[in-house]
């Protein structure tokens, strides 16, 4: 391709550097021994051994995993049905609802902690349930995902050749036939990568966890913001060392899983 | 639209009898603006092999899908072996479709594509085996059953594509431009095998093709499609002999065309005068009206090249411009006047003298070939 | 043979399927109704609620009571109860101008990231476009906090800072305006490289040398021959950067301060400390107001024309 002139390099690279820079101190410094931060003072893996000693830090890893995998899986099924009928079928004002789905994307994220707040605190009043805690925040990340997994699956399903089901109710399948045997497999990929994505959305969260919260529900993110207002301390640096490398993992193997989408077919030919 | 009264063959006659595999009447589709089908009518009879021709946007897809169920028609009924398919799904007609993408199930194996139809309808796996084994000899692909359809050429899966929809054993099969993606070799081949299916089965074959070659090799019957109306339908041999108008001269084969004016009429024939001179064209029934101008045409194998210098009826004197010899043909490009004709002569002698470019001849143009055409 | 005009029951045939009025209604009502249902209840009608309670006064004990009023929204205007105060406008103000800065530095560093990663050869291109999104999937928060170890008083940048005479000796550079814009470019900039990218990739290079050939130096080529080109990326992009930038609380928050109060952290404190919810939900309302403009105006020049929107 074209040549790439010298000043585009050098602030190219210097942007990556700048990028990175914030990940790269956080890991660095997880492995300085010092017990308040501050200049290097020798390598050490004791902060890292020290986590397992602190059973907030367990527990809110443990507490975190749950609400992941609880608030994926609801949202996935909730987001797959939706962006299947929002590309197949037609109802009267669906192109209201298929924009107003669209809201919790946009949406600034403490609007939305503020809104299920109030929701929580309206049906506290009025039904006496709904304590904040665990569900509370399970419920509202499901809000937030299920119109990422729609989009996802909805740009599966578009890419999908339309002809592969009309050959399969020509073939003599019913409607549920074809979406068992030819639709579900084909957007199955697309499904996967849905809830990857709605569940690396729900570890990342911050701010609609913190407000719909409650005793012995935090999160990690909640923990380190906790601990960062008091002062940043290694074993944080050290949490979110680990954090960090998780999500870097999680993001390569799903970019590898998606690569070899093309040779199973079910794109257009 | 017209069916031209041609000759019948023998074969065909029993045929014409029975009930029509397929009748359409009165089929209107239009998408916002666009009209893609106009009031169509037409009748497919039992175990024929119906062509559907025409260029692209002419409806003639659009024509398949709605007897295949995929499209709905706005207007007008659709009959599949005498019932009413307007309220039947296109899961239940007894119906199949071999696609154009031939829309292979990629993630199954090509059995398993094959088998599709007879597990959806809950046949019994032994019979299911049985059947498909069958489907796959028929099409000659038993040796790839077990392969994906992206380890397939363009011709196995299109084997597949067929195999997968003739298993079920439809009423009719319905085909869309199933060999345009194939190479010019293997599409010949495959004409043949497709014709000799046909007939082996019996089934009645749908067919949308814009290759006029094609429509003609496998063809009984041809319905020629133009902005969503049927152009002219009937046996191959009278719509190629007796095209209707220009647009149908044209599109089956090359014609020369000619204008003149109607002098003299008799009941079986008329006399016109054209820039060429005067021509006596034979009328046959069924024939349009020649009424004050009329345009004629005639094929280019039907005009002889005479040159003995001597006089004949409708000889029209010309000069040869061009010669292309193809072997068995000659094509002759002969001006004569302000008219180029083209003509096909076969070499049937190896004495046959070739002309040269220059040389002036005559042009016989027979009463009985003098086509009149409606426009 | 029956009449030709009878209307079949089909109202419509979708990929081979038959379906009427009623066919439609009740598939939809199965796949996309849960979905639906669950995203109304727990979002939209609190949204609903929250226009309500921004018209809404609070009581003395912090909770929501009667009358109705526009007292909320009037003192975002900067009439307060005591006359005129310029403490919310001001916020507001700042919150939209740190969100139009943030978009226009996110902008000015794009354009060399994506020129760059656009001009190198094929797998480079895949690892250097993926190097660009693995910060983006990092925690914010994490990424966030990570520049106030950058911009401790002992940090080199923080010396360098000293030594360019932009900081005092032992004063750590947060919180403040620019360690809130690095913050935010940081966690913004791959929003806006990657919709840019796209566009930079499609570039037909022939009509840039169509323009040198034609006599025009490097920046007059550059504005008529590749800006128009890379326009509907970038717009994509800074809209992707501006809706969030305005309501943004952490970023604020953890390098920010009391100097730098934005909408997000007035909303928190409405909700949590000063418990006013009312007045909170006219913050949030207006907040909402800026992002709607924003999605409208996307709408508007989407560069893919989707007749529902990204749904």
């Amino acid at each position: 391709m074209r040549r790439i002139p010298l000043p585009v390099w050098l602030t190219s690279i210097l942007l990556y550097v700048f990028l990175y820079a914030p990940i790269a101190v956080v890991i660095v410094y997880s492995f300085n021994n010092a017990k308040y931060g501050g200049p290097w003072r020798g390598f050490t893996l004791k902060w890292y051994a020290n986590l397992l000693d602190h059973p907030d830090k367990i527990a809110a890893a443990w507490n975190t995993i749950e609400l992941g995998v609880a608030s994926t899986l609801v949202s996935t099924l909730l987001g797959t049905g939706l962006g299947y009928g929002l590309s197949r079928y037609r109802f009267p004002g669906k192109r209201v609802f298929a924009w107003l789905m669209y809201i919790p994307v946009v949406i600034p994220d403490i609007v939305m902690a503020i809104a299920m707040l109030m929701f929580y605190a309206l049906v506290r009043e009025a039904l006496g349930i709904l304590e904040l805690g665990m569900l509370t925040m399970i419920l509202a990340h499901v809000t937030f995902q299920i119109p990422f997994v729609a989009i996802v699956v909805r740009s599966r399903l578009v890419g999908m050749d339309p002809a592969l089901e009309e050959a399969a109710h020509d073939l003599g399948a019913s409607s549920l036939q074809t979406f068992r045997h030819v639709t579900l497999p084909l957007i199955l990929p697309g499904v996967v990568a849905g809830g990857m994505l709605a569940f690396t959305l729900s570890l990342d969260d911050f701010v609609v966890s913190f407000f719909t919260t409650g005793p012995g529900a935090s999160t990690l993110p909640i923990l380190i913001y906790s601990s960062v207002k008091r002062g940043i301390t290694p074993d944080i640096n050290a949490l979110s060392s680990l954090i960090v490398l998780a999500s870097v993992v999680g993001t390569v193997a799903v970019a590898m899983l998606q690569r070899p989408q093309n040779a199973e077919g079910g794109t257009r030919t | 639209m017209t069916e031209t009264a041609g000759e019948r063959p023998a074969t065909r006659r029993a045929l014409a009898d029975a009930p029509p595999a397929i009748e359409i009447e009165s089929i209107s589709r239009r998408f916002g603006d666009f009209t893609a089908l106009d009031r169509i009518s037409l009748s497919i009879r039992k175990g024929e092999f119906f062509a559907l021709l025409g260029p692209s946007g002419c409806g003639k897809t659009t024509l398949l899908r709605i007897i295949g169920g995929l499209d709905l028609a706005d207007e007008g009924v659709v009959r599949i072996g005498g019932a009413d398919a307007r309220t039947i799904p296109a899961h239940k007609r007894p119906v199949n479709t071999v696609f154009q993408s031939y829309a292979l199930f990629p993630h199954m194996t090509v059995r398993d594509n094959v088998a599709f139809g007879l597990r959806m309808k809950r046949v019994p796996e032994p019979r299911v085996k049985d059947r498909v084994a069958g489907a796959l000899d028929l099409v000659q692909i038993a040796s790839f059953a077990d392969r994906k359809p992206a380890q397939l050429s363009g011709g196995q899966k299109q084997r597949v594509a067929l195999a997968r929809a003739l298993v079920n054993e439809p009423q009719v099969l319905l085909l869309d431009e199933p060999l345009g993606a194939l190479d010019l070799k293997l599409r010949k081949e495959l004409q043949v095998e497709l014709l000799s299916l046909q007939r082996r089965l019996g089934i009645t074959f749908v067919f949308v093709t814009h290759d006029q070659e094609e429509a003609l090799v496998m063809s009984d019957r041809i319905a020629v499609m133009r902005a969503g109306r049927i152009e002219q339908m009937g046996e191959v041999h009278s719509l190629y002999e007796r095209p209707r108008n220009r647009f149908v001269g044209q599109f089956l084969g090359s014609v020369n065309l000619l204008e003149g004016k109607v002098e003299r009429r008799a009941p079986n024939e008329f006399l016109a005068a054209t820039a060429l001179g005067p021509l006596r064209a034979e009328l046959r029934p069924g024939d349009p009206e020649p009424g004050g101008a009329v345009t004629l045409a005639i094929r280019p194998e039907k005009v002889r090249i005479v040159t003995d210098g001597g006089p004949g009826e409708n000889r029209i004197p010309a000069q040869v411009e061009q010669v292309i010899y193809i072997g068995s043909e000659s094509h002759y490009y002969a001006r004569a006047g302000e008219q180029l004709f083209i003509v096909y002569a076969m070499n049937a002698r190896a004495t046959t003298r070739e002309l040269q470019v220059g040389e002036r001849v005559a042009l016989e143009l027979p009463a009985g070939s003098l086509i009149v055409l409606e426009d | 043979m029956t009449g030709p005009r009878l209307r079949p029951r089909a109202t419509e045939i979708q990929f081979g399927e038959h379906l009427t009025r009623l066919g439609n209604l009740v598939r939809s009502i199965l796949t996309s109704g849960p979905a639906i249902a669950w995203v109304t209840v727990f979002l939209l009608v609190p949204l609903l609620g929250i226009v309500l309670f921004s018209v809404l006064t609070r009581g003395p004990y912090g909770e929501v009571a009667l009358p109705f009023t526009i007292e909320n929204y009037l003192r975002l205007a900067g009439f307060g109860l005591f006359g005129f105060d310029p403490q919310y406008p001001v916020i507001i103000l700042r919150s939209l101008l740190l969100a139009a800065g943030t978009t226009l530095v996110c902008v000015l560093a794009a354009f060399p990231l994506a020129f760059f990663i656009a001009g190198l050869p094929g797998r480079a291109k895949q690892i250097a476009l993926t190097l660009v999104v693995i910060p983006f999937w990092t925690n914010l928060l994490i990424r966030t906090y990570a520049w106030q170890i950058l911009f401790a008083p002992d940090a080199a940048l923080t010396q360098a800072a000293v030594g360019l005479g932009l900081a005092e000796e032992g004063m750590p550079l947060y919180p403040s305006t620019l360690a809130v814009y690095v913050g935010m470019l940081c966690a913004y900039l791959p929003f806006l490289v990657l919709p840019l990218y796209t566009s930079v990739e499609k570039i037909d290079w022939t009509l840039a040398e169509a323009a040198s050939d034609l006599g025009a130096d490097g920046p007059r080529v550059f504005r008529h021959a590749i800006l128009p080109q890379v326009m509907p990326g970038m717009v994509a992009g800074m809209i992707l950067v501006f809706i969030p930038a305005t309501g943004q609380f952490v970023i604020p928050d953890l390098l920010g301060g009391a100097k730098t109060v934005m909408l997000g952290n007035s909303i928190q404190q409405q909700f949590g400390a000063s418990r006013d919810w009312p007045f909170g939900s006219a913050i949030a309302l207006v907040a909402m107001g800026v992002v709607l403009i924003g999605l409208w105006l996307q709408t508007r020049y989407a560069s893919q024309g989707d007749e529902e929107g990204p749904l």
